[in-house]
């Protein structure tokens, strides 16, 4: 039975597209079979997250609209053969994307894969209302600041009334992944600690994604942390969260940064 | 740790309050967002049919306590001259037609 999931946050910057390629990839390499599907039309960047950029031909768009198959649009990642992308649109907007045209794609993909991961545009407007309408599941991408935990308490309440599980009176379950951790400032009062947003948002966390140079790295190679570097701390993280969507117990560790002696002496930091 | 990062407050604690505050109040507002548009729309809708008010003069407000919920509305109506509720021989042939 095919999961329908939808990464949200409502603010843009945080961590959904890395997030969505890296769960992706992780949930793939498990023995899953996953599609990532760009729901960014305009602004899209999955493909190049993914390191796809030059392969891609007919987008979401082409199959919402009939003038592609679905087949034709997919593209097979290649380094992980059953994780496939379904890029959105680079030059239409958002308003070619239709309700109805949206769940013949989505209900056409349940059937072919396990996993559905649908990256969501930042905003709460149409598209990403559209990305969230027929998921079965939504992961709250969260930085533990303020502008962050506050849209995603106004995106969690739109989970709950504006999708289509919501409107048949089911609860939609929703999990909570905190990106760009560092555990030292919030150990120091700078930074928002894992306690504090999970009691603002009251939702069970799925994962603590450390602050780590690996991520930005792994963009740069248009490669899922989860392949560029899979030891890496933020890769761990990912394939634990990958492993408790998949509703294993996994206990939530939290693995420091290896840093340097010249790097604890000048305390370097990367945004 | 240096011993200007020892004598700042943290600034954690802060954040958490202003959120925890903010968010009780907002919660509230989009969950009832429909609602007091409705109310607003409804209630110009009756004061319009004897009275010419500004749109943007109509407030409503509704605060939601532990145990009383106030429902504050606040118009503002013109002076004098437009309070002559505009009678009304043109609008009965419209509605007669």
């Amino acid at each position: 039975m095919a999961q329908v999931l939808v990464v949200t946050s409502g603010k843009g910057g945080v961590g959904k597209t890395t997030s969505t390629a890296a769960l992706g990839a992780a949930l793939a390499k498990n023995g899953q079979s996953v599609v990532v599907v760009d729901f960014d039309v305009g602004l899209r960047n999955l493909d190049l997250v993914m390191g796809a950029e030059r392969r891609v031909v007919f987008d979401l768009i082409n199959v919402v609209q009939g003038d592609a198959k679905l087949q034709q649009a997919l593209i097979r990642d290649k380094r992980a053969d059953n994780l496939f992308l379904l890029p959105a649109s680079q030059t239409r907007d958002k308003d070619a994307l239709t309700e109805a045209g949206v769940k013949v794609v989505i209900d056409q993909l349940r059937d072919k894969f396990d996993w559905v991961i649908c990256d969501s545009p930042a905003g709460i407007e149409r598209g990403a209302t559209l990305a969230m309408r027929f998921a079965d599941m939504a992961l709250v991408v969260t930085n533990p600041e303020v502008s962050s935990v506050r849209d995603s308490d106004r995106i969690i309440g739109i989970l709950d009334s504006k999708t289509e599980k919501a409107e048949r009176g089911e609860r939609m379950e929703k999990h909570l992944l905190l990106t760009r951790y560092d555990a030292a400032r919030a150990a120091r009062g700078e930074m928002l600690k894992t306690e504090d947003v999970l009691e603002i948002l009251s939702i069970p966390l799925l994962g603590i994604i450390p602050e780590s140079q690996d991520v930005l790295r792994a963009s740069n190679m248009g490669s899922p942390v989860t392949l560029n570097s899979k030891t890496s701390v933020a890769a761990r993280a990912y394939y634990d969260a990958a492993k408790r969507l998949r509703g294993e117990t996994v206990v939530m560790s939290f693995p420091k940064e290896k840093r340097s002696f010249m790097g604890k002496l000048f305390g370097r930091r990367v945004a | 740790m240096s011993l200007l990062t020892f004598f700042r407050k943290s600034s954690a604690p802060v954040a958490r309050e202003r959120l925890q505050v903010l968010l009780a109040h907002e919660r509230l507002i989009t969950g009832k967002s429909d609602l007091i548009a409705t109310l607003q729309e409804e209630i110009l809708a009756v004061i319009a049919k004897h009275v010419a008010v500004d749109r943007d003069k109509v407030q409503i407000k509704l605060d939601r306590g532990a145990t009383v919920s106030m429902l504050e509305i606040d118009i503002e109506v013109p002076a004098a001259v437009a309070v002559e509720p505009k009678l009304e021989p043109e609008r009965e042939t419209e509605d007669a037609a």
